[in-house]
């Protein structure tokens, strides 16, 4: 055995290098400035100038992107223009994730405990809020989470995308748990996404095991050569198979792997429900179109199985179980599992056009899950004395805001109705397209299936819009709702309604750059 | 010029939106504003027309493509106009009317605290009528179609503080809704069987298509002229319409948009070519309208609402000229601009009275005004001598026309068509001269606190133009038949067609029975004394006065029948309908309930929720189906 050095296209990495060598730097701030407010200040100029610099770099590098792409490292990662579109979706998600971690109240009080390892309700925490402690971990950890994620777009081997899986996943279960308030429910809800994700990533590898020992390989190229020519082994390929992608649909939220969601979402701090619910629905959508595209193909009627019962199960699960929630959060967690369910419709019959469709799709759903989350950090609860407390999650509490700050709930009204696909809106433009891709492949009965969820998706949604506007404030509850104006909360719900409403009227632009990105490049050298 | 034309929308639209944004600080100098806008129009249709008068006949059609404006698959429409002689003849009656009526109504409206709006209104319709005219696509003809039925409404309820004249405007737009349907399933028609609503494409296609389909987009074209040009069975807006201030009435309500549904039919003549069972349709329903309105006319004592009726009679001439094809359609044109003059000038002259009698409207409380109002009395005059036919004025040059045109024919038609033109050539003098003799002669009758006197020169002299045109336009256009040689590139030329009774008899006939009106209405109204309450009549006169029952009928046949319609619906939504939704909603509730309880809290039936899926799902997947 003789080993051969590796040869890597540098290149084409910067995007992800910037990122994930901005997170090493942010660990030697976090060690050497010890002021805090200093040090906040720092880490947020680092991680926002890496954000934003190894997004432009990735445009750039998609703008003036010669042929399909590189190959970074055979057989194991290539750099082409879908995975440059996804890593640019990705930064913006980023950056639009940074700017609400460091968002704060009026009163100066943050998203996060000042120091997650103490124990709830504890005397040391009370003593690290007294004395003006601050958790600035949080943005490196995001960049670790955001480099992986830009990894896990990108990379062509089973192993790999292992180890990208845990880099963004490994962060994430931290960052659930550092919760300011309501901190019991917040380790709660990361313990349990912990969990469930350590029992996914065995399914994962698991599956990795099997579909080596049938093609000898790991490598997305090899196992897609070894689904071709395989005979009598199909068992061992299906399930193997079937437990890779599962582990992928875990990360998506789907039905029946959704289990985490709504807990996590409820206990995570809210700019973390709305990084995670962006972003992650990203990475798992682009890993999932590399890994079926590219290595599972031969399987395409044996899998379509799989995504039409997961997709149906998701997308009826999600809405019926959203129509009854209380919890807004946990409404915007079981919408995400209907959306999850939606996305996997475009799977149906693998078709090209799912490329370029479902980077837009999720642009789209990530914009309105950013807008929404932000204006739920700015609604909080008043205490008795006038101060400002934790958010009010609870339905009823919305009630008559939109007298009260039409404009906050004019936005938040524009991302339910993205969400509900509303014509005009960003989100129905990504319907649109997530279900033609659908439909050119004759998955028609599945498409029908969406529309009719899509329908009584409406309802929830609407819901809260008819709350918000056209009911009066309960009488005695006047003061019992606080609006909480956090100017950087609120540079992420313009640019988010912005950008729902361009998207819904000129789609246009955008939609053909990421036709342009509907390219798969395979490990394969040359 | 010509390829200015653009400038004659978009100078009196960025008026209109000058006016209507630059609030009260604009109320000094608003109402100059507006009548430059539409002074400007007049200019560049001066200019463009003369320029057209230099070109030979058949290069007068003129172009103009202003931008892609549906591009897109199986439509492709861009938006431009059309300029040639007939849209041409609708620019100048359009903008000189036009600018005559806004220069009228700056004194008219002095003492409106909002007369800036009002001029944006009037800015308004004299964009979207000159677009109306100068589309070269229906659909951009339908969007100055609505333009118009906007400014319209507006102008109607401007002093919509009247719940009345509030529900007047209300009127008008609705039933203008029907007319509307009409124009817009003409141009589904057309894009579903012709394949494009542009002038061009659709006049070269239409001889190709079938009789049925043709005959279907006519009558439903016929359907939209009958709206806006309040023709049976969609006039009963017009008389309530005289509840806009009466520059409007003059304006709109008489001179030019009433008349864009006449427009439409000229317009659409290669249509009506090949669809001659809706060509009788159209000849049918404006001789039955000019009847009826005449009727109406003989009736009414309200100075204003005669007028509506006589316009409404006289546009019925007008169809009925429509209606008879390539010989007919020059003298509706015709026809449309002389009385586009003398209507106008007789509103503006009503308008005149009005001022000077406080706002009265009955004429049953007018009489003797000659000697407090000569220049009324006398431009009034000559558009009364013109309505009636009376030669050389100009209605007799117009009307004459129509009369012997629809003598032409065989069979039954003429005699029918003729006869009613004629018959009502003799009502139109009765109730013109009873109007004209209640107003100005006879004994006072005035209320005690009245002292009319003449309207400021400002009002007078747009009247004084007016007249003038009234009296000589005719003879003038007439003369060896320069009206009709001018429109021949779009109307075609026609061949001398005989009529079944020989021309001369027809005039004497016409004279005969005009003369007889005069005399009548002279004997009733001018030599004896008016009463100055209405006297208890005949039924027929009843009916008349009730405008013929028309609202009544509206009642019992659409709005009774649409009321229950919708009670009905409304039922069946609340108990079909809604019941299945709420039903539906109640189980998707209840199964939510239920699937909530598997969400419950513990990590480890969630992990077995997993495998469990997954132990499915691999199963699924490996037998290859459910």
């Amino acid at each position: 055995m003789s080993f051969v050095t590796p040869v890597i296209a540098w290149a084409p990495l910067a995007p992800i290098i910037i990122v994930l060598g901005a997170a090493a730097i942010g660990i030697l701030v976090e060690a050497f400035i010890r002021t805090p407010a200093t040090r906040r200040a720092a880490q947020l100029a680092l991680a926002l100038a890496s954000l934003v610099g190894a997004a432009l770099v990735a445009i750039l590098q998609w703008a003036t992107l010669d042929g399909a792409g590189t190959v970074v490292l055979e057989h194991m990662m290539v750099v082409d223009r879908q995975a440059l579109a996804w890593q640019s979706v990705l930064l913006l998600f980023g950056v639009l994730g940074t700017l609400l971690f460091a968002a704060r109240t009026r009163a100066g009080e943050e998203a996060f405990t000042p120091l997650g390892a103490v124990a709830p309700g504890s005397t040391e925490e009370t003593l690290a809020r007294r004395k003006g402690m601050q958790l600035t971990e949080v943005f490196p950890l995001a960049l670790f989470a955001v480099g992986g994620m830009m990894l896990f777009t990108s990379v062509t081997d089973l192993i790999f995308l292992f180890v990208a899986l845990e880099v963004f996943s490994l962060p994430l279960y931290i960052l659930v748990a550092l919760a300011r308030r309501r901190r019991l429910l917040s380790h709660e809800g990361a313990l349990k996404y912990f969990l469930l994700g350590a029992f996914s990533s065995a399914l994962f590898l698991f599956g990795a095991a099997l579909l080596y020992g049938a093609t000898g390989s790991t490598s997305f190229d090899e196992v897609g050569a070894g689904i071709a020519s395989a005979t009598g082994l199909d068992t061992l390929i299906l399930a193997g198979a079937v437990l890779v992608v599962v582990g992928l649909l875990f990360k998506l939220g789907a039905v029946p792997f959704h289990s985490w969601t709504p807990d996590a979402y409820q206990g995570a701090p809210t700019p973390v429900t709305a990084f995670m619910g962006a972003a992650t629905k990203a990475a798992a959508t682009a890993a999932l179109i590399r890994l079926v595209y590219g290595a599972l193909y031969g399987l395409d009627w044996e899998l379509s199985w799989l995504f039409w019962t997961v997709a149906i199960a998701s997308m009826l699960l999600g809405t019926v179980v959203a129509l009854v929630q209380t919890e807004l959060k946990r409404m915007l967690a079981y919408s995400s599992i209907a959306h999850a369910g939606f996305i996997l419709v475009a799977f149906a019959g693998f078709p090209d056009s799912t490329l370029s469709a479902l980077p837009f799709y999720l642009l789209t759903y990530g914009l309105a899950t950013m807008g929404a989350f932000a204006v739920i950090t700015q609604v909080r609860e008043r205490g008795e004395d006038g101060t400002v407390l934790g958010e009010a999650t609870r339905l009823g509490q919305w009630a008559g805001l939109g007298r009260r700050s039409p404009w906050l709930a004019a936005s938040m009204a524009l991302f339910l109705l993205s969400f509900a696909g509303i014509p005009l809106t960003a989100g129905f433009v990504g319907k649109f397209v997530a279900f033609s891709a659908a439909m050119s492949e004759g998955a028609w009965p599945l498409v029908l299936v969406a529309v009719i969820a899509s329908a009584a998706a409406a309802f929830f949604y609407v819901r809260l819009i008819v709350l918000m506007f056209f009911t009066d404030v309960p009488d005695g509850q006047e003061d019992a709702v606080a609006v909480d104006y956090s100017p950087l909360a609120r540079v992420v719900v313009v640019a988010a309604a912005v950008a729902v409403v361009l998207l819904g009227i000129v789609p246009g632009p955008v939609l053909s750059a990421f036709e342009n990105a509907g390219v798969l490049l395979l490990g394969a050298a040359g | 010029m010509l390829d200015l034309t653009w400038l004659l929308i978009a100078v009196p639209l960025a008026s209109s939106i000058v006016l209507m944004l630059a609030g009260k600080r604009a109320n000094p100098w608003g109402h100059w504003v507006g009548v430059a806008a539409s002074g400007s129009t007049f200019i560049v249709g001066l200019g463009a027309f003369i320029q057209m008068l230099g070109l030979d006949s058949e290069e007068r059609a003129h172009a103009v493509h202003l931008f892609s404006w549906i591009p897109g698959g199986e439509l492709n429409l861009d938006a431009g106009l059309l300029v040639d002689p007939l849209s041409m003849t609708f620019v100048l009656l359009v903008s000189f009317v036009g600018t005559l009526i806004h220069v009228y109504s700056v004194a008219y409206m002095e003492h409106d605290p909002n007369r800036r709006i009002f001029f944006a209104y009037l800015n308004l319709f004299v964009a979207a009528m000159l677009l109306l005219v100068l589309a070269d696509s229906y659909l951009l003809l339908f969007v100055g179609w609505e333009g118009v039925g906007l400014a319209s409404y507006l102008l109607i309820g401007f002093w919509n503080y009247k719940p009345e004249y509030a529900t007047a405007a209300k009127k008008a737009f609705v039933v203008n809704r029907i007319g509307d349907i009409g124009l817009i399933i003409a141009m589904g028609l057309m894009f579903a069987y012709l394949g494009a609503v542009d002038f061009e494409t659709v006049f070269a296609e239409a001889p190709a298509a079938s009789t049925a389909t043709l005959t279907a987009i006519g009558l439903t074209l016929l359907l939209a002229a009958c709206g806006k040009s309040a023709q049976f069975p969609l006039q009963s807006w017009l008389g309530d319409a005289m509840a806009g201030p009466t520059p409007v009435s003059a304006l709109i309500h008489a001179a030019t948009m009433v008349t864009a549904g006449v427009y439409l039919i000229v317009r659409s003549a290669p249509i009506y070519a090949g669809a001659p069972a809706a060509q009788t349709a159209v000849a049918a329903v404006g001789a039955f309208t000019l009847v009826l309105g005449a009727l109406i006319g003989m009736a009414k004592d309200d100075i204003k609402k005669a007028l509506a009726a006589s316009t409404m009679s006289q546009i019925g001439y007008m169809m009925l000229a429509a209606g008879l094809g390539p010989v007919g359609y020059a003298f509706a044109i015709f026809h449309l601009v002389t009385h586009g003059f003398f209507k106008a000038g007789m509103f503006l002259g009503a308008g005149s009275v009005m001022h000077g009698m406080k706002d009265q409207v009955d004429m049953r409380r007018y009489g003797a005004l000659r000697t407090a109002m000569v220049t009324t009395w006398i431009t009034f005059g000559l558009g009364w001598l013109a309505i009636l036919g009376i030669p050389p004025f100009s209605g007799f040059w117009s009307k004459d026309k129509i009369i012997e045109s629809a003598f032409v024919g065989e069979g039954a038609q003429p005699w029918i068509l003729g006869g009613a033109a004629l018959i009502g050539a003799g009502l139109t003098a009765f109730y013109m001269s009873r109007l004209f003799f209640m107003t100005f002669h006879g004994k006072a009758r005035w209320t005690d606190d009245q002292h009319p006197h003449e309207s400021p020169a400002m009002m007078t002299v747009p009247m004084i133009i007016l007249a003038v045109g009234s009296a000589f336009l005719g003879l003038i256009l007439a003369v060896g038949d320069r009206f009709a040689v001018w429109l021949e590139p779009v109307t075609g030329h026609v061949e001398h067609h005989e009529p079944v009774l020989p021309v001369p008899v027809l005039i004497a006939a016409t004279l005969i029975l005009v003369a007889l009106g005069v005399w009548v209405a002279w004997r009733k109204y001018g030599a004896a004394d008016v009463p100055e309450t209405a006297p208890a009549a005949s039924l027929s006169t009843i009916a008349a006065r009730n405008d013929m029952f028309q609202d009544s009928v509206n009642r019992a046949v659409f709005e009774r029948p649409g009321t229950h319609l919708t009670r009905t619906l409304v039922y069946a939504d609340a108990a079909i309908v809604d019941a299945a939704v709420d039903k539906q909603a109640e189980a998707w509730g209840k199964t939510g309930e239920t699937v909530r309880r598997t969400q419950n809290g513990q990590v480890r039936s969630y992990a077995l929720t997993m495998l469990v899926g997954l132990v499915i799902v691999i199963i699924i997947v490996v037998q290859g189906g459910l």
